[in-house]
């Protein structure tokens, strides 16, 4: 018997339509657990660095994590994994909500796609059967509507439907995937849905989960919950709002938004508006909030309401959640209410919170800038906030400038040429960031941009606090309950800590400190990846419930699987670097691995390479950040050295990704094709 | 007269304005209910449902309650503050117009036996959004003495065909028997 996972996955072939129920290997589970792990393992098997990500021998594989629908609270997340069309590098991208338990009932781990659909189709998992449907009435449908309208015709409210809207159909490089009050929205999963010819997939499921070891693993969970309501009502104190208390954060429970309207920045990341937030805006944006949200409402099994339903004027209910409350808003110098306006449209087409804005804000400073002129945005309105609408149109349709836009600010400034690279400011591998430009480098910070392959640094950070405490008593009593750390040591690296003078940043924490603390970080985001745990209860929040210390327990109890500290972090790195080995295969090298330049703006070059150098080392990667023949062979991955080997990885400085012509006829084909 | 007595009436209360909709209450429920204890989870036997849709704010967390062998000649359904409730949304009882309150694979009716033997029943423990809370009280009820089953049957049978026609009916049937 299989325990928390079911040990089946659906292999869906598109282009035959065929379905299959696979038995998986439990040996896999122990060495890359799940989620996450064995989704690196699966693409590492079947998905060589020749296979473009529009091609169908590309995967789209939607996981549940290994203790996902097991009581244990917040344990909800799908992990989507597929090659992005945006990075062209391995992506995954998480969603919570609902669906991972419910393939879990209905008995599978995973959905496997491969192969292209001719026609636009849907995905039915109904327990034992399966079927793939025709979706041709949805095409154009927004992604919240689809869920719907497949529930009905299904007569099936408990249906849960993870679906695109027209930018996944239309392949818009930073298309999401939505599902009840969340998407996997990062580096363009939703386009390679689109190219698939999928719609959405239903699923409902009514069979048991079940865990190894009852009493142990209920006794762990009811420790999780009782702390979690400690935790809420003692919120750290010192620290912005959204950091005090747990969550993915509670950003719509949260009015005070000083920090982030005043830290990030507004347009195309471009301005700092210090001084933003006074008391007329802090009232007129709660009253908004207020008067459009309907209640705040939560993930399955999880307590934390960091989502809510939210109802514009004249539109349709739809599900918001974190960080898109403000990036629309922020990237028009707009208001909350257009911010949470627009937001409507972009979920019903399914593009990410992160990168539209960015997009939209970019093409209207290469309009300002002469670099594009009013032809090409024929008939757009004069107003901002229209401007971005009819932006919005253009993109997930794929219309004029709008197709260009649609792949996003690297491939976009590129085609556009005529100095507009200098406008795609604020990526890393091609993937639009977080809106932030700040003064000193931070090393932590330098370490977790450079080399995160999620390439996204809220889906890195966490755990530690972001900017030491100005007083020595402040961080003394920090430290005092901070069990979560995995050594005694993180709190003397916290403690010594000082905002100025000797030992702060860029020089303290050394780069050895760094590399302990970056891997920390690191480790607690890729347990909750292969588990399926929610970031906003695990890795993201200074002192979650789920830490390195209760994690081993948790999979013994629960999977059936002896776990201990050293064996978890031994499989997490496993994994982790199987993640990094999919990606060399693919060309990255060390040269990829840099924030953008204008992040910070006191650089330090020869101390950005020592801690470049220091961290590949401490992780045994080598000096081009590629795992070493030793490293390999410590986590038993010596077949990736053997196919690094075979393909000449090692002599090989990976696909010169600078500005040279040939890269931008790939970029030009990638948009035929 | 019956005598007065004490009991103590268990109260789940529901304030479903504070449902989150996680369905946390249907996760321990039938962690609590499966065989062995807690060695298994499945919403789809739980004994409290959440009847959801929150795109119109639509949170109803619901018991089960008696068995009804038949279903209700007609069906109800609420309209309140504008939003308009799915048939029988309120209703506890395991019924054949529809498939909750029901085991998924045998059919056999599902009832909340309010956590028999804790402190306090289970999806309340779990609901930390205090949809679910949980009352006690005492109550003073004035105790009838109990007619069991067979004395109702005969009750109703001598009011359709009066006293004599059913003392004449038992003793024929009580004469062949013997005979």
């Amino acid at each position: 018997m299989r325990y928390a996972e079911t040990g089946y996955n659906l292999e869906i072939d598109l282009s035959r339509g065929n379905i299959e129920r696979v038995e998986t290997d439990p040996k896999e589970t122990e060495l890359y657990l799940g989620g996450l792990g064995t989704n690196a393992k699966l693409l590492w098997d079947r998905v060589p660095p020749e296979v473009e990500p529009f091609s169908p021998d590309n995967l789209l594989i939607f996981s549940a994590g290994l203790l996902c629908g097991t009581p244990a609270t917040g344990c909800n997340r799908t992990i989507v994994t597929t090659i992005s069309p945006q990075t062209e590098l391995m992506a995954f991208s998480m969603m919570g909500g609902f669906w991972a338990p419910e393939l879990k009932h209905a008995g599978y781990d995973k959905v496997v796609l491969r192969g292209k659909s001719p026609d636009l189709v849907y995905i039915w998992i109904n327990n034992d059967k399966v079927e793939i449907r025709d979706a041709s009435h949805l095409k154009g449908k927004g992604a919240i509507e689809t869920a719907q309208l497949i529930q009905e015709e299904l007569k099936e409210p408990r249906a849960q439907v993870a679906a695109i809207g027209l930018a996944g159909e239309n392949r818009v490089y930073f298309a999401s995937i939505e599902q009840g009050r969340s998407s996997a929205s990062r580096q363009g999963l939703g386009a390679v849905m689109g190219d698939k010819g999928v719609k959405a997939i239903a699923v409902r499921g009514t069979r048991d989960i079940n865990v190894a070891q009852p009493d142990e693993y209920m006794e762990l969970c009811n420790e999780v919950l009782e702390y979690i309501k400690w935790r809420n009502e003692n919120p750290i104190p010192g620290v912005m709002p959204i950091l005090a208390g747990l969550g993915s954060p509670q950003e719509m429970k949260v009015h005070d938004e000083k920090w982030h309207t005043e830290n990030f920045m507004w347009g195309n990341s471009r301005v700092r508006r210090k001084g933003f937030w006074n008391q007329e805006i802090a009232k007129e944006w709660m009253d908004t909030m207020e008067s459009l949200r309907t209640r705040l409402i939560s993930c399955y099994n999880c307590p934390m309401r960091c989502g809510a339903t939210i109802t514009p004027p004249g539109a349709p209910t739809y599900m918001m959640k974190c960080f898109s409350k403000l990036t629309y808003t922020m990237a028009a110098f707009s208001d909350l209410e257009f911010g949470l306006g627009i937001a409507q449209s972009a979920t019903e087409y399914g593009v990410d919170g992160f990168s539209a804005p960015q997009v939209m804000a970019f093409g209207l400073e290469l309009l300002e800038n002469g670099i594009l002129t009013d032809d090409d945005f024929p008939g757009m309105p004069e107003d901002n906030e229209g401007r971005f609408y009819w932006l919005l149109e253009r993109i997930v349709r794929r219309e004029g400038i709008g197709d260009v836009l649609a792949n996003g600010t690297y491939w976009a400034a590129r085609e556009i040429g005529n100095g507009a690279e200098e406008y795609a400011h604020n990526n890393i591998k091609k993937h639009e960031q977080l809106p932030l430009k700040l003064s000193m480098l931070n090393p932590i910070y330098f370490l977790m941009y450079c080399t995160g392959e999620k390439i996204n640094i809220t889906q890195i950070e966490g755990q530690f606090p972001q900017m030491p405490y100005p007083k020595r008593e402040h961080r003394e009593a920090f430290v005092k309950d901070w069990f979560q750390v995995p050594d005694e040591k993180f709190k003397q690296y916290f403690l010594d800590w000082e905002p100025r003078g000797e030992n702060s940043i860029p020089y303290y924490p050394t780069p050895e400190m760094c590399c302990d603390i970056v891997d920390w970080q690191e480790r607690m985001h890729y347990i909750d990846d292969a588990l399926g745990m929610c970031a906003g209860l695990s890795s993201f929040p200074l002192k979650p419930p789920y830490h390195i210390h209760n994690y081993p327990k948790f999979i013994s109890a629960g999977a059936g699987i002896d776990m201990d500290e050293d064996l978890l972090t031994q499989a997490i790195r496993r994994y982790r670097t199987l993640v990094r080995a999919n990606n060399i295969r693919r060309g990255m090298r060390r040269k990829d691995e840099r924030p953008p330049e204008d992040h910070w703006k006191k650089r330090f070059p020869e101390l950005e390479q020592k801690l470049l150098d220091t961290y590949y080392q401490f992780k045994g990667w080598n000096k081009d950040g590629i795992p070493t023949q030793e490293s390999l062979h410590d986590l038993g991955l010596d077949y990736v050295y053997e196919e690094f080997e075979k393909r000449g990885v090692y002599s090989d400085n990976g696909p010169d990704h600078g500005e040279s012509s040939s890269d931008a006829t790939s970029a030009g084909k990638e948009k035929e094709g | 007269m019956g005598e007065k007595n004490k009991k103590i009436v268990k109260t789940i209360k529901v304030n479903a304005d504070e449902c989150n909709g996680c369905r946390a209450c249907e996760v321990i429920c039938s962690a609590f209910h499966a065989e062995p204890k807690y060695s298994s989870n499945n919403p789809a036997r739980s004994r409290i449902r959440v009847v959801r849709d929150p795109l119109r704010d639509i949170y109803v967390p619901v018991y089960a309650g008696e068995y009804a062998p038949a279903e209700c000649m007609g069906r109800d359904k609420y309209v309140i503050d504008g939003k308009e409730y799915e048939e029988c949304a309120f209703c506890r009882a395991s019924c054949p117009s529809r498939d909750i309150f029901k085991e998924p694979d045998s059919g056999l009716p599902l009832k909340c036996d309010m956590c028999e033997g804790e402190d306090e029943p289970l999806c309340v423990k779990w609901c930390i959004t205090d949809a679910l809370t949980y009352e006690e009280r005492e109550e003073e009820v004035e105790e009838q003495p109990e007619q069991d089953d067979l004395e109702m049957g005969l009750d109703a049978l001598t009011n359709k065909y009066g006293m004599d026609k059913i003392i004449e009916t038992l003793a024929r049937m009580s004469e062949a028997k013997q005979g």
